[in-house]
């Protein structure tokens, strides 16, 4: 097998000089889902972000076999795709210039769409069911609409590895069944996605579970694993119980 | 359609401010049909043509071109302060520019003392003729005061900001400098009386020296950084999308930002060194722009570019012509004009109507 899309050995970060990740050791499996998971403040986000060397971190991070730092900056933006959460000021931009942005680590400075981009452009927008809208400028669209251009704008990058952070807000539960699709849909082409995710009954259709709490790694196994589904009820202070339902895993509040 | 709207409304502005650098010519404190006998009239007197020729040449035009540019530098570093501040209010002067500026113009006039307080008197009176000859070493010494001042308060912002590295840092400090110079400014104004109505003619803006030099630098900057904004445009649509995801695309933020700092500082400082403080125009010249089309930045800069040429050249045109043979400061009209905009656009957007995200 080859090199995991991520190694990571003895990361910690923190922010405004507080500590939020120690000592994390991870394996990533290429061509899977993973899907990190926890309550508010166990790290999530904040792992995401110095995965994707948006955050700086100590410790040890291998991307495809070669530590994060060496990759050349615009080789490293057509590996990565990054989706993050409250992010858009950009109003006046239309849908199809907004996804065109995700070609710019294949684009030369200045140089003008290519064809292959324009193709690209076309295919992710149309994935993500926002291809007719490409006219409309983003400041006219709703939550749920934005959110999947902007998926549309992760997925145009064509990167080996997506990084989505809470890629299901604002989404409807069609258009949720949708991104699930379409996840499964990118693992089937062999690439990697990892996403921090609130919805746990989507976050359990995932291949692998990160569970988190307070910056540390609680369990990391397969999501049908028995122990993924204890340690995710035990870092949830067992106010969720995990059920099959339907042929499918769900959890459900324990009131 | 998004971009033949944008190409018609490039067109049109252009063809506006033509238009206005025709008229520009026609108007001013001599008005219009005693130069049209000398300038084309049957035996006329040679002196009589030659004096009407100049009024022509060497005050109305350079000025009314100089209006365009000066508004096309402020246009397009409105564009650039818009983008790079990701803050539809963000204008121009945010970088500590304009206080920088007025600082330095402040303490040349108390240097210079009392000659050029009558400076500032013949800027308020139009007496342009008698003054452009004699005082052009002030003059000048008060270009260079302003534009030092500029860059120096750029320079200032940027240091207590560390850098560009974060944006609101930036912000921060651009108005933390704003307000100290703006004091320091009062100062020494308050132990220099005499230079007090120069400074007021300063800080409303005016245009009315503008000389064929002034409105070559101003031009000539202007076409320099329009190419440099049009080569970052693309960071800026970047950016928009938010810094992280920006830095995920590759692009390199902190060299970006350092352009676009310098860009904006450079055409900033060149309009305001030139023609003072004028209001509004780099604030609501890219508003204008996309309340009509929604363009990415590499357009938006030509384009705001364009509708602050226009607009300021139609500024200057009204306050020659408003109460001629007298004139009002430029800044006064642009100012006056800008608020009734944003009034206009406060109650358009509160009047219920969806305004589809105007600002």
């Amino acid at each position: 097998m080859s090199a995991p899309a991520y190694g990571v050995r003895g990361l910690g970060a923190s922010l405004g000089g507080g500590a939020i990740l120690h000592g994390i050791d991870l394996d990533l499996r290429t061509s899977a889902w993973t899907a990190i998971v926890g309550p508010n403040g166990a790290g999530k986000s904040t792992l995401l972000r110095v995965l994707a060397g948006l955050l700086p971190g100590s410790g040890r991070i291998e991307l495809l076999g070669r530590a994060l730092g060496d990759w050349p900056r615009p080789e490293r933006a057509r590996a990565l795709s990054w989706l993050g959460q409250n992010q858009v000021a950009a109003e006046d931009l239309t849908v199809h210039d907004v996804a065109m942005l995700g070609r710019l680590p294949h684009q030369p400075w200045l140089a003008p769409a290519s064809a292959a981009d324009r193709v690209a452009v076309e295919r992710a927008l149309r994935s993500t069911q926002a291809w007719d809208w490409r006219e409309r400028p983003l400041g006219a669209l709703s939550g749920g609409e934005r959110q999947r251009v902007l998926l549309a704008r992760a997925l145009a990058v064509e990167a080996e590895v997506l990084l989505m952070d809470e890629p299901l807000a604002n989404l409807d539960p069609p258009h949720q069944a949708d991104w699930l699709l379409l996840v499964r849909e990118l693992v089937a082409q062999g690439r990697t996605v990892v996403s921090v995710l609130h919805e746990i009954s989507i976050a359990l259709h995932a291949d692998d579970l990160i569970v988190m709490e307070q910056g540390r790694i609680a369990h990391h196994g397969a999501c049908d694993a028995a122990l993924t589904h204890r340690a995710l009820e035990r870092v949830f202070e067992h106010r969720i119980a995990i059920h099959a339902l339907a042929g499918q895993w769900a959890a459900l509040p324990v009131l | 359609m998004n971009l033949r709207q944008a190409a018609w409304l490039g067109w049109g502005l252009i063809a506006v401010g033509l238009g206005l650098a025709v008229l520009g010519t026609c108007v001013g404190s001599a008005g219009f049909e005693n130069l049209l006998h000398p300038l084309f009239g049957a035996g006329v007197d040679p002196v009589e043509h030659d004096m009407a020729w100049r009024i022509v040449t060497e005050i109305r035009l350079p000025r009314t071109l100089g209006a365009w540019a000066a508004g096309a530098l402020l246009g397009l570093a409105g564009a650039l302060a818009q983008g790079l501040f990701r803050n539809p209010l963000a204008d121009p002067y945010l970088l500590g520019s304009a206080s920088g500026a007025s600082l330095g113009v402040a303490v040349a006039l108390a240097a210079v003392g009392g000659g050029a307080g009558m400076v500032g008197g013949s800027m308020m009176n139009g007496e342009s003729f008698s003054m452009l000859s004699g005082s052009f070493w002030v003059r000048l010494g008060l270009t260079g005061a302003a534009f030092a001042g500029a860059v120096l308060a750029v320079l200032l912002t940027l240091a207590l900001a560390r850098g560009v590295g974060h944006t609101l840092r930036l912000l921060l400090s651009g108005v933390i400098v704003g307000v100290v110079l703006g004091a320091l400014t009062s100062l020494v104004l308050l132990f220099s009386p005499e230079s007090l109505q120069a400074m007021q003619a300063f800080m409303l803006g005016t245009t009315s020296f503008i000389g064929w030099t002034a409105w070559g630098l101003m031009f000539g900057c202007w076409c320099l950084c329009v190419l440099v904004a049009g080569a970052l445009a693309r960071a800026l649509d970047g950016l928009s999308l938010g810094e992280a995801t920006a830095q995920s695309l590759g692009l390199p933020l902190a060299p970006l930002r350092a352009a676009l700092v310098g860009t904006l500082a450079l055409a900033t400082g060149t309009a305001v060194a030139q023609t003072g403080l004028i209001a509004f125009v780099g604030l609501a010249a890219p508003h204008l722009v996309r309340a009509a089309v929604k363009v990415p930045h590499r357009r938006l800069m030509w384009l705001a570019s364009l509708m602050g040429g226009a607009l300021l050249a139609a500024a200057d045109l009204l306050a020659r012509w408003a109460i001629a043979p007298q004139e009002l400061p430029v800044g006064v009209v642009t100012a006056a004009l800008g608020g009734g905009y944003l009034l206009w656009l406060m109650h358009r957007r509160t009047g219920g109507l969806n305004a589809g995200g105007v600002l």
